[in-house]
This record gives C-alpha cells, sequence and structure tokens, in this order.
C-alpha cells in the first residue's frame, strides 16, 4: 500500500500501542532542569544518554561570554550551570559556552548532521518542527514529556492526521522561503495546521535549499501544526554528506533515506493547494504570525474582519503596535533589525542579507544586529567576509544564541520600539515588554534597515 | 499529580484568542529551575499593566487557540498554582493541551457557543467520568481521550505507566529497529 512519509517514520517507531521511540532527544537549558529533577527524585536514570544531545542557546549573552561561570545575569548562569552538571551527572553529551559546537539547537542538529531523514526528534521547545525538513518526524514536547524522554527513550503519543500543503508553480524573485510560510499561515490561520503532522510538498519546496526548508518547517507550529515535514530527495542526502553524524555507510543509508519519501499514490486526511507564483514578500501587522500582509498593502482596518472576535483581537493587536488602519506597510518606519534567530540565522540566511547591505549604510536613526545561529555559522561567516559587510554596514556582529529572539538574554527591545525580525514570533513582549515586532525575511530585513522603513525588494535597487 | 473526579466553583473569564505562552509565563520567569511557586507569576505583563483581571476560581474559560506558541511548561505550572483546575475553550494548541494532562489541570474543548453560557453562568460542575459540564445555562458534553482520562482521574505519573511496559522498549531495541540516526553522539 502506497504510504506517505508520515506513515512509515511512525509506523517503523511503533514500541506498543500510542508508544513511539525516540532516535534523538535535543536538550536545553530552560526546559530541562525540572526534567532533570524528577528523575532524581524518582532515583530513575537516562535510558540513552547515547541518544541525547545537549547545548546551552536560550541564556547565553552574545557578547563573547567564555563560560557559563562568567554570565553576569545571576539567574541565567545558574541555569546554564545546572545544565552542565545535569549532562555531567547523567553522562549526556553538551555543548556549553566556550565549545565551537555550541549554537541554537534546531542549527545544530542539521550542522552536525545528526538530524537525518526517517527519525523521530523532540526537543523540550516547540520549533522542533525545524528537523522536519530533512524528512525526520520533530516535534516539541514540554518539561514532563522531557523526563518521560530521558527515563524511557519513548513518547505516549497519539497518532496525528496528515495534511499535505502542495506549491505548485516556483516562488517570484525576491520572495522567500520565509514568505511562503508566513503567506501559508495567514491564509490558514494560527489554528489551521492544528491536530496534523503537516508534509510541505510540490514544484515550489522542491527547488528549495535545505536552509530554506528548514525556514518553512520551523514555523509550522506557528500554524498550530505538530510536525512539518519534507519528503527527503537528492538535496537532503547532499547536505548530510560529509556531516560529523553521517553515518559510516552513507551509500546503504542514503538509500534508505530516498525511500522513505511520500509514495505518488498516498493518500492524506486533508490537502491544501497554493499557488506559489502568488506569493509576494510579507510583514506582520499585529500580533501573532497569522496577522500578516503583502508589503505592498496597508495596515487593515479591524473593522472589515469576519468575527466578533478577530475583529477585537486585530483592534487590540493594531493599538499595541500602535499602528493605524490604512497606513501603507512601507512607510511604517523602524528603530530595530534583527537578523538572527533559529528560522532564519543559517549561513544562506546571512549571505542573502549581506548581498542586500553590501557596500550600503543602515539608517543612521536605527540599530542592527547579526547574529548568528551557531558558532560554526559564525565562522563561516567571517571567512567568507560577511562580518566585515555587516559592520561596515553599520549592524553590531554577535557571537551565537537565541538573542533577541526571545529576551531571555541582554538582547531585548526597550519599550515601544519598533523591529524588523527575522525570528519566529511577534507575540506581545517576545523581544522585550512593550517591544514591537514585524517579521520579515532576511533580506526585507536587511533592505528595511538600509531605508529605515519596510521596502518591497523586488523593485527596491 | 493528583486525582481529578469533580471539579465545582466559579469561573473566570479571559475573552481572548490565540493567547500565547509567552503571555502566560513571561520569559523572565523560565530562569528558576523549580517546578513550583509560579502563580505569583501568571500574565505578569497583563496584571501588572492592568489589561486584565483575573479570579483565582477553579475554572477558567478561555478563547480558542489558548496556550499557542512557545512548549513552555512553566505556563501551566503558573495556572495550576493560581489555583485553575480545569480550562475550558474551543481550542488549545497541541502541546499546551498535552502539558496540561501531565500536571492535572483539565483541558475542555467546547465550542463558542457554550464557552460563552459557562462563562455567563458563573458556577460550573465539571464530572470527569460522565465527560460533563454543567452549569445553569445546560449540561454540555465533551470529549476526551481515554487513555488521558484515565491517567488524569487516577493521578497516575506518565513515566511510572511507561516503565510498566519497559519489556516492550527491551525488545524494540534488541530488534535493531532503534538503530537509526547517528551511529554515535559523541562526535
Ligand atoms: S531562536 Fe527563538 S524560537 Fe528558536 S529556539 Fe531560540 S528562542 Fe526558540
Amino acid at each position: 500500500m502506497p504510504k506517505t512519509l508520515f506513515e512509515k517514520i511512525w509506523e517503523s517507531h511503533e514500541v506498543d500501542a500510542d508508544l513511539i521511540y525516540i532516535d534523538l532527544h535535543l536538550v536545553h537549558e530552560v526546559t530541562s532542569p525540572q526534567a532533570f529533577d524528577g528523575l532524581r527524585l524518582a532515583g530513575r536514570g537516562v535510558r540513552r544518554p547515547d541518544r541525547t544531545l545537549a547545548t546551552a542557546d536560550h541564556n547565553v549573552p552574545t557578547d563573547g561570554t567564555p563560560t557559563a561561570a562568567m554570565i553576569a545575569d545571576h539567574l541565567s548562569r545558574e541555569q546554564v550551570e545546572a545544565l552542565e552538571r545535569n549532562c555531567e551527572e547523567f553522562g549526556i553529551p553538551l555543548y556549553s559556552l566556550g565549545s565551537d559546537r555550541r549554537g541554537i539547537v534546531h542549527v545544530i542538529g542539521p550542522e552536525l548532521g545528526v538530524t537525518q531523514p526517517g527519525m523521530t526528534i523532540v526537543c523540550g521547545d516547540s520549533h522542533t518542527s525545524t528537523h522536519g525538513a530533512f524528512g525526520a518526524l520533530a516535534f516539541g514536547i514540554g518539561t514532563s514529556e522531557v523526563e518521560h524522554v530521558l527515563a524511557t527513550q519513548t513518547l505516549v503519543q497519539r497518532r496525528p492526521q496528515t495534511l499535505r500543503i502542495d506549491y505548485s508553480g516556483t516562488l517570484s524573485s525576491g520572495v522567500t522561503a520565509k514568505d511562503l510560510i508566513l503567506a501559508t499561515i495567514g491564509r490558514l490561520g494560527t489554528s489551521g495546521m492544528q491536530g496534523y503532522a503537516v508534509e510541505f510538498a510540490g514544484e515550489a519546496i522542491r527547488g528549495l535549499s535545505m536552509e530554506n526548508r528548514m525556514t518553512i518547517c520551523n514555523m509550522t507550529i506557528e500554524g498550530g501544526g505538530k510536525a512539518g515535514m519534507i519528503s527527503p530527495d537528492e538535496i537532503t542526502v547532499e547536505f548530510v554528506r560529509g556531516r560529523p553524524g553521517a553515518p559510516e555507510d552513507f551509500d546503504a543509508a542514503a538509500t534508505e533515506w530516498l525511500g522513505m519519501a511520500t509514495d505518488e499514490a498516498a493518500s492524506f486526511d486533508r490537502e491544501e493547494v497554493i499557488e506559489a507564483p502568488d506569493i509576494a514578500p510579507m510583514v506582520t501587522w499585529g500580533t501573532t504570525p497569522g496577522m500578516v500582509a503583502e508589503v505592498t498593502s496597508a495596515v487593515p482596518d479591524p473593522a472589515l474582519f469576519d468575527s466578533p472576535a478577530d475583529q477585537e483581537a486585530a483592534a487590540r493587536a493594531l493599538a499595541y503596535m500602535d499602528l493605524k488602519a490604512g497606513t501603507p506597510l512601507t512607510e511604517v518606519s523602524l528603530d530595530r533589525v534583527f537578523i538572527g534567530s533559529c528560522t532564519n540565522s543559517r549561513i544562506s540566511d546571512l549571505r542573502e542579507a549581506a548581498a542586500v547591505v553590501e557596500g550600503r549604510k543602515i539608517a543612521p536613526t536605527l540599530k542592527g544586529m547579526v547574529v548568528p545561529g551557531s558558532q560554526q555559522v559564525k565562522v563561516e561567516a567571517e571567512e567568507e567576509g560577511l562580518d566585515e559587510i555587516f559592520r561596515s554596514a553599520g549592524f553590531e556582529w554577535r557571537e551565537s544564541g537565541c538573542s533577541a529572539c526571545l529576551g531571555m538574554n541582554p538582547d531585548i527591545l526597550q519599550p515601544g520600539e519598533r523591529c524588523a525580525s527575522t525570528s519566529n514570533r511577534n507575540f506581545e513582549g517576545r523581544q522585550g515588554r512593550l517591544g514591537r515586532t514585524h517579521l520579515v525575511s532576511p533580506s526585507m530585513a536587511a533592505a528595511a534597515a538600509v531605508e529605515g522603513t519596510f521596502v518591497d525588494i523586488r523593485d527596491w535597487s | 499529580m493528583e486525582a481529578i473526579d469533580r471539579i465545582e466553583g466559579e469561573v473566570a473569564v479571559l475573552d481572548r484568542a490565540d493567547v500565547d505562552t509567552d503571555q502566560i509565563m513571561p520569559k523572565q520567569f523560565l530562569k528558576r529551575v523549580e517546578r513550583t511557586g509560579y502563580g505569583e507569576f501568571l500574565f505578569y505583563d497583563w496584571f501588572k499593566d492592568g489589561e486584565i483581571e483575573l479570579e483565582a476560581h477553579p475554572i477558567l474559560v478561555a478563547g480558542r487557540n489558548f496556550g499557542s506558541g512557545s512548549s513552555r511548561e512553566h505556563a501551566v505550572w503558573g495556572l495550576y498554582d493560581y489555583g485553575f483546575r480545569a480550562i475550558i475553550a474551543p481550542s488549545f494548541s497541541d502541546i499546551f493541551y498535552s502539558n496540561c494532562t501531565k500536571n492535572g489541570l483539565l483541558p475542555i474543548i467546547l465550542d463558542e457557543e457554550k464557552c460563552k453560557l459557562v462563562a455567563s453562568s458563573g458556577r460550573a460542575v465539571i464530572e470527569l467520568d460522565d465527560e460533563t459540564v454543567t452549569c445553569e445555562e445546560g449540561v454540555f458534553t465533551f470529549e476526551i481521550d481515554e487513555e488521558i482520562k484515565h491517567r488524569l482521574s487516577n493521578g497516575l505519573d506518565d513515566v511510572a505507566h511507561t516503565l510498566q511496559r519497559v519489556e516492550r522498549i527491551d525488545s524494540f531495541e534488541a530488534t535493531g529497529a532503534a538503530n537509526r540516526g547517528p551511529d554515535t553522539l559523541a562526535l
């Protein structure tokens, strides 16, 4: 019987009814301390430390603080030190401060080659969906589930339904993977993918690099999806080849991986079709990723939304964002630009942004910051001279980490500041109390930094 | 985790859609390494700014897509510690729903109309076994996964429950089916 990628992975990982085996468990400092405590209290161990990998990312300062002990904020320091102690006690490999392999957990998995097709991957972090770009079943879990996976290497799960979103045609020039996923969430809503393992498919997806595919799967959670995934192909195989975690017998593994792709005649519980050529550069105007519009349009009028609940939500969002209905998005001026986060901080994202700012200066009224997703991305970018391009344009060039994506570290917006951000969440206060976030692609963020307002990257030069 | 049988009492109402876990438990409180004591930080910014008021009643009625965003279980710890024992909403994010069920906080899905009726009643009685919410405006049934219901009504620890099936895990690993992915993580 023809099967979907999801079905193949699910069925090969069923240990028992509603119990699936986890191949890789990624751990970071914020959602794990209580799980390790739980193990200690119950006198339990970690079943497969050899299937568990940890890094510090959310709390780390991006100013080059060399060790956990030197983190200035004492609560952040304690949390990273707790992670170091826990990994030591339970024998879990860890990339903490000082390691040249450290980085945002969803950036380093693929970069090290430990994210591979056909696997089940979990992490106490909602953006674990990123890893699905490799044709893995990857999703975020809570701390109780982190403890469960540590203790049993399995997870109690009901099988989700399957949804395929098929993108026909190709993206227009200047339109990126970020715009594709923002437009999709705008269309289906923030809970439009709820309960589904979502497969992104079609010509527009097949033509994308792995980095771009990761951007799309990363934001599946913003559409409410359980997991986002893309069938493995030659692009997937070539990305993993030669990385430290790549299997010894690579060719045999690659053949198996390609066999995981969704079979031609397989059927999904639900299907959606989106015309890729219709997608334009997108900018969010509100306080959920679903509140998004084409850059050429204006801030919408709350009165024009369908239900009273949506009207109210839009009105509240505009008040928080200090925006007036009818204002063209290209007239919205910015105080900050942040290029980073697990959505858009990989080498290709930095190249994309650097190409836009090369030889230019960012607006003098604005502060710009570029934060590579991992130490390895940082090294690679510096070898290519991207750091110089950003610095001479007026950007700050930082060490890797989650940085201003969520403001658990010193990189935060001041109250009232307006920021164009390549991250994934524009929630109230996400980047700092009373900060205002507009989500965009790296090239749109870079161009906005130069102009001080949003511009349509397609006709900007 | 405390077993749930019947939850009875007054209803607090948060009539907003897409309330995300960043609002429920802001990031600055995620730096704590404890599992308790989060009640005082619940909706910290919204409470501080006088944006919303919520009585610490046993039942909370909320808007659609409640608990979206970050997987932080701290949000659930805060809601429970504050005093809520059940949350009724038209929909929840998947991770948040699951986190609730690991902590003895009962998530109940009722359509928008029924949520409004429970809210306007001001009081309700929830019977987990019968899967009903009873209020002045009527008796509404809800659906819940049998397995989750079993665990909630017995206050069962998930890990202990799975460890009862440990031979299944042993034999799964013994077949070699568990060998997907990198040969080693000691890179
Ligand atoms: S970069 Fe942002 S979204 Fe990604 S893991 Fe870090 S905090 Fe979460």
